[in-house]
């Protein structure tokens, strides 16, 4: 344990020296002047390279009725072991108001991280497998850079995390009766007030997971996201699980997650799942360490 | 001066301990469930390859242990832009590159494991 943590001190003293001499090697070598507030991430997809806070950087005032920008959630948005205001951890409060119906469910998933995590080999996890992640997961699990582009009729969001994007219809239509179901279901949004944009979603399909943990639903489910924007850097958000079915009462997955604008030049990452490199991963490490080969 | 020293030493190793326990753990995303995290192998090995994708990247090496034989290790990190955040690039290993890596073998005793250190042939040390 001791030499586990001096190496983890060591460790990490030599990335904190080296992330702050790149630091400052990245401020001079910029010819744009780029706007990122985050010390240290996110990371620029093009030059990968951190970029630094600007000095004396000051908020100003939110605009009225716009939400749009390249919004970066720091670590805050991974949420590894389910919905980050509600992870499956064991810890008090953190229980989720199952129905009979819902734990039944519950206990069909698989996952491959957390309290009732399985061998790699053996999860169900339809992400782990290459699937698209779909709505609400997509919020719930890996959310990271999120570029959101505003048009009349519509917003338009495009997340990091499976280079993947959905639209929310603002045009005051409404959900479409007996739809077929998607994997990001069918999004209608409007303005509360000038600050605060309130999102539905219904129509999910059966095989996407709510979040990481692998917490169920049923095709009543209906989330609700809430986008405030604080100032002319800070957004946030906030997301409900609503479905009867499975709770007996609506849980907040997500609450007042914070994003901050970055720069409009800012490129995001590439993190797709690829089939073919995920069936690299299998041969050379998940089917071994898992017993699944025969070698 | 050699007080303030150990001063500043000593509030940069609370500070970086205080840091270390509020980040996300290594295994934040990716469970550890075929790890053995109670252990650790420390190799200097020779880099055969460094595979830079999605769901983890992974390099591979050739360690001789002590009965002379050679062991082909496969051991991943997290993700791309995980890895970016922390230093990584694509470039950071390649075929030949002699390293130290510190890593946690799998529970059936393959040579397969998650790294946690790695020393590059140029003596910087990157962590998973």
């Amino acid at each position: 344990m001791q030499k586990g943590l001096v190496a983890s001190t060591v460790a990490l003293v030599s990335l904190l020296a080296w992330s702050s001499a790149h630091a400052q090697n990245t401020a001079t070598t910029e010819s744009t002047p780029r706007r990122n507030l985050y010390v240290g991430a996110p990371v620029d997809g093009w030059t990968s390279l951190p970029v630094t806070k600007p000095a004396n950087s000051q908020p100003g005032t939110a605009p009225r009725r716009d939400i749009s920008g390249i919004w970066d959630p720091g670590n805050g948005g991974i949420q590894a072991m389910g919905a980050g205001a509600m992870p499956e951890d064991g810890k008090p409060g953190h229980d989720l108001p199952y129905t009979p119906a819902g734990l039944a469910a519950l206990k069909l998933s698989k996952p491959s991280n957390g309290v009732r995590s399985v061998m790699p080999g053996n999860t169900n996890d339809p992400v782990v497998a290459c699937d698209p992640q779909g709505f609400p997961r997509e919020d719930l699990y890996e959310l990271r850079t999120t570029q959101i582009l505003q048009e009349p009729s519509r917003l338009i969001v495009l997340y990091e995390f499976g280079k993947i994007w959905r639209s929310i219809w603002t045009d005051g239509r409404d959900f479409p009766k007996d739809p077929a179901p998607r994997w990001f279901g069918y999004s209608i949004g409007k303005w509360e007030d000038d600050y605060t944009f309130v999102v539905q979603t219904t129509g999910i399909n059966n095989e996407v997971w709510v979040d990481r943990a692998g917490r169920p639903h049923s095709p009543d489910l209906r989330v609700e996201e809430r986008f405030h924007r604080i100032d002319s850097d800070t957004l946030e958000l906030t997301v409900t699980i609503n479905d009867p079915k499975m709770y007996t009462k609506p849980w907040i997955a997500l609450n007042k997650l914070p994003f901050k604008l970055q720069s409009p030049q800012f490129d995001v990452t590439e993190m797709m799942c690829s089939p073919s490199e995920l069936a690299e991963y299998n041969e050379f490490i998940g089917d071994p360490a898992s017993g699944k080969d025969s070698k | 001066m050699i007080k303030n020293l150990t001063k500043k030493l000593a509030a940069t190793s609370v500070v970086a301990i205080a840091l270390f326990a509020l980040s996300v753990p290594v295994f934040a995303h990716h469970g550890t469930a075929a790890f053995e995290i109670s252990r650790t192998i420390t190799m200097k090995a020779t880099v055969t390859d460094w595979f830079w994708a999605n769901p983890h990247c992974f390099v591979k090496f050739d360690y001789k242990n002590d009965k002379g034989e050679v062991e082909h290790w496969v051991v991943e990190t997290s993700n791309p832009p995980d890895m970016m955040n922390k230093g990584w690039t694509i470039h950071t290993l390649k075929a030949g590159d002699e390293i130290t890596v510190t890593v946690y073998p799998v529970k059936n005793n393959k040579p397969v494991g998650r790294l946690i250190t790695v020393k590059l042939p140029g003596g910087q040390t990157l962590s998973n």
